[in-house]
């Protein structure tokens, strides 16, 4: 019978049934980072157990990290330095790999697995963070999981899991110039909405995903989340693989031809049954931001903001009018042209080198608008190496660019960048989430790299496509 | 490892209204940044329990009469947003035992669970029954029964619902996996060698 990826990846992992009815899961590979890993592992000690399987387990810091250049310890934060340390000595306690700042492999996790060649296809791959979505753009089965299950597979590489169905995402045609995978993704969770995805694992397909690269295909799973599915994934292809071909941790030689062999029967069967399959037209997408406080409020940047009065619900409506007090925003007003404060360039969704290169060939010779502040944060020191020696970090700064460090930074402002007061910030992130970058009242707005860099050059909202009307794309 | 069966939860309940409430608003991430659990309840909703100036502004799990509660109501998608364990272990150093709401965001769920956290969905028209019940008397006993699917308040009871799985883990005791996964430790490397695991090189 054919199967999807989903099913095959399943199957292959489950360890037996378990008597809640949940299967006992194989997971491959477990990342890990400073924020949810430190309670797992006192959990562990409480319990008096040992990390069983710490060869397939690879650690770094991203969220707390300070993205100042040459930021050093001992963090002016002693909570963020009490998390450095703690992550530090578990890894180092239980022979864990950690990629520390000193390795020069240091950045976000959802960058750096897939960057070392640590995400591979076929595999389980569960760490405790909601974008762990984002290495199914392989052909994994990758999920967030919480601290308890991050206990859960250290004590044992297994977790107490259920199923879930499958909704197949195609996005056929081709995409406009000046719309990315970002408003692929933003205009999928607009589409289906921030529940829509509940209990199913998204696989998005189609011809716009067959055409994209690997990153491109991570900002789309990176944010099945968002639209509520916990899981996202692409079949891999050859693009999966040539990006694989010689990182640190793929296989070499002989390994590598049975690896490729492998992946590829891991790929969905042609004829499987899905729980569902939605069809969306590349045509119908444009680029896409937000206006409100979750990720599925979303509209063209030549739409206006929703008006309450014209909402077809009662709920709908509360909706909007709550949406729109935090944002404070005009009803019924066009979006294109709503003043921005800070422009932030960077997190998993879009910190990687091509997000760089697409908008510094971009920004070349302009220059951010005044009394904007304007990041950008490479997702990993990796991304910031390879920048720095195609010389992109000076086009950034040429154009009034803050250029930092690697790390989470204001996507969750858990480090010192963050939002003040109410300022409105263009967000290359994944959630606007009301306080979500660092400022209880502080307001954000998604969108692809290329219109955060348009909306820092213009000062206030922009469709890139104008601002930018050289790009060839 | 022998857990609780969680057959019942029973106490004085607190209306905390709104759709959407997200991981964000339950425990805002600055007071992520902690090593431990312990503690994390103080700062449960900290951001709209407080104003800028850090004055209390009256949030529900603030009234007087609602001091103490153990069972939470809210609306639809309570607990979406990040699939921090912060939100749940917040709502448990809180003192809160159970949840009641329309519906639940997935990882939030599955954690709350693990929890040993019973979270059951409600009508939205039941929920405002209860709410209405415990704003006229917040001293009212509610009682989320997880066996019989219903949460009773007064002379009062309405019908919840809860996925299977989760509903009988609770209340057989078996909320939390560890203990049959460790049993499986031979199968489990077993089934690990099919999947070499990676070097550098
Ligand atoms: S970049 Fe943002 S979304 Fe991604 S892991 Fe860091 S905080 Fe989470």
């Amino acid at each position: 019978m054919p199967k999807t990826l989903f099913q095959k990846v399943w199957e292959a992992h489950a360890v037996r049934k378990l008597s809640s009815g949940h299967t006992q899961l194989l997971v491959d590979t477990h990342l890990l980072h400073e924020v949810t890993s430190p309670q797992a592992f006192g959990m562990l000690r409480d319990l008096n157990l040992k990390v069983a399987m710490p060869h397939r387990t690879f650690a770094t810091v991203d969220h707390i990290i300070p993205t100042n250049p040459g930021a050093c310890e001992p963090f002016a934060d002693p909570l963020a330095q009490a998390m450095m340390d703690a992550i530090r000595k578990n890894c180092q306690d239980n022979g864990i790999v950690f990629f520390d700042r000193a390795t020069g492999k240091q950045g976000v996790i959802h960058i750096i697995a897939p960057e070392q060649g640590i995400t591979q296809p076929g595999m389980t791959i569960a760490c405790g963070d909601s974008h762990t979505s984002t290495h199914g753009a392989f052909g994994a089965i990758s999920f967030g999981i919480g601290t308890t299950q991050i206990r859960d597979i250290l004590a044992t590489q297994t977790m107490a899991i259920s199923p879930l169905k499958v909704r197949r995402v195609e996005v056929n045609g081709k995409l406009g110039r000046g719309v990315y995978a970002k408003d692929v993704i933003l205009h999928i969770i607009r589409t289906l909405g921030v529940n829509g995805g509940t209990g199913y694992a998204y696989e998005f397909a189609g011809e716009v995903l067959d055409n994209m690269s690997m990153e491109e295909r991570m900002t789309v799973c990176n944010m099945s989340i968002e639209g509520g599915a916990r899981v996202g994934y692409v079949n891999p292809d050859e693009t999966t693989f040539a990006y694989l071909k010689d990182r640190p941790y793929a296989p070499k030689g002989a390994a590598w031809d049975e690896a490729v062999a492998r992946w590829k029967a891991c790929a969905s069967d042609p004829g499987c049954a899905y729980d569902d399959v939605v069809k969306i037209d590349a045509a119908d997408i444009a680029p896409t931001v937000t206006w409100g406080i979750n990720p599925a409020e979303g509209i063209s940047i030549n739409e206006n903001i929703p008006d309450p009065a014209t909402a077809a619900t009662a709920e709908e409506k509360a909706e909007i009018e709550e949406a729109l007090a935090y944002m404070k925003f005009t009803p019924g007003a066009p979006i294109k042209g709503t003043k921005i404060d800070v422009a932030f360039l960077g997190s998993c969704t879009n910190g990687r080198l091509t997000d760089f290169q697409e908008v510094a060939r971009h920004i070349k010779g302009k220059k951010v608008a005044p009394g904007i502040r304007a990041l950008a944060v490479p997702g990993s020191q990796g991304v910031a190496a390879i920048c720095r020696e195609l010389g992109l970090d000076q086009v950034f700064k040429d154009a009034g660019f803050e250029w930092r460090d690697a790390g989470c930074s204001m996507c969750l402002a858990m480090n010192p960048d963050k939002l003040v007061g109410d300022q409105v910030s263009a967000s290359s992130s994944n959630r606007n989430f009301k306080g979500r970058q660092g400022s209880p009242t502080g307001r954000t707005i998604l969108m692809s790299p290329l219109m955060v860099a348009a909306a820092a050059i213009a000062g206030h909202v922009a469709d890139a496509r104008e601002v930018f009307p050289e790009a060839n794309n | 490892m022998s857990l609780a069966k969680i057959t019942q939860v029973t106490g004085r309940a607190v209306h905390v209204p709104g759709n959407d409430i997200d991981t964000d608003r339950i425990i805002p991430a600055r007071f992520m940044k902690c090593v431990s659990f312990d503690g994390l309840g103080q700062y449960l909703f900290y951001d709209v329990r407080h104003t800028p100036d850090d004055k209390l502004t009256g949030h529900p799990i603030d009234k007087p009469g609602h001091k103490g509660a153990t069972i939470m109501l809210s609306g639809a998608n309570f607990g979406c947003g990040s699939s921090r364990e912060h939100a749940p272990q917040a709502i448990h150093k809180a003192g809160f035992r159970a949840i009641i709401a329309e519906n639940f965001a997935e990882i939030f769920f599955g954690n709350s669970t693990t929890l040993g956290i019973p979270c059951v969905n409600a009508k939205h028209e039941d929920i405002a029954r209860v709410a209405a019940a415990i704003e006229a008397n917040p001293q009212l006993e509610v009682t989320v029964d997880v066996e019989r699917l219903e949460v009773r308040f007064g002379d009062q009871k309405i019908p919840v619902t809860m996925r299977e799985s989760a509903r009988e883990g609770l209340v057989a005791g078996r909320w939390d996996a560890i203990g049959e996964l460790l049993e499986a430790r031979e199968a489990t490397a077993a089934l690990a060698a099919k999947f070499p695991h990676m070097a550098a090189s």
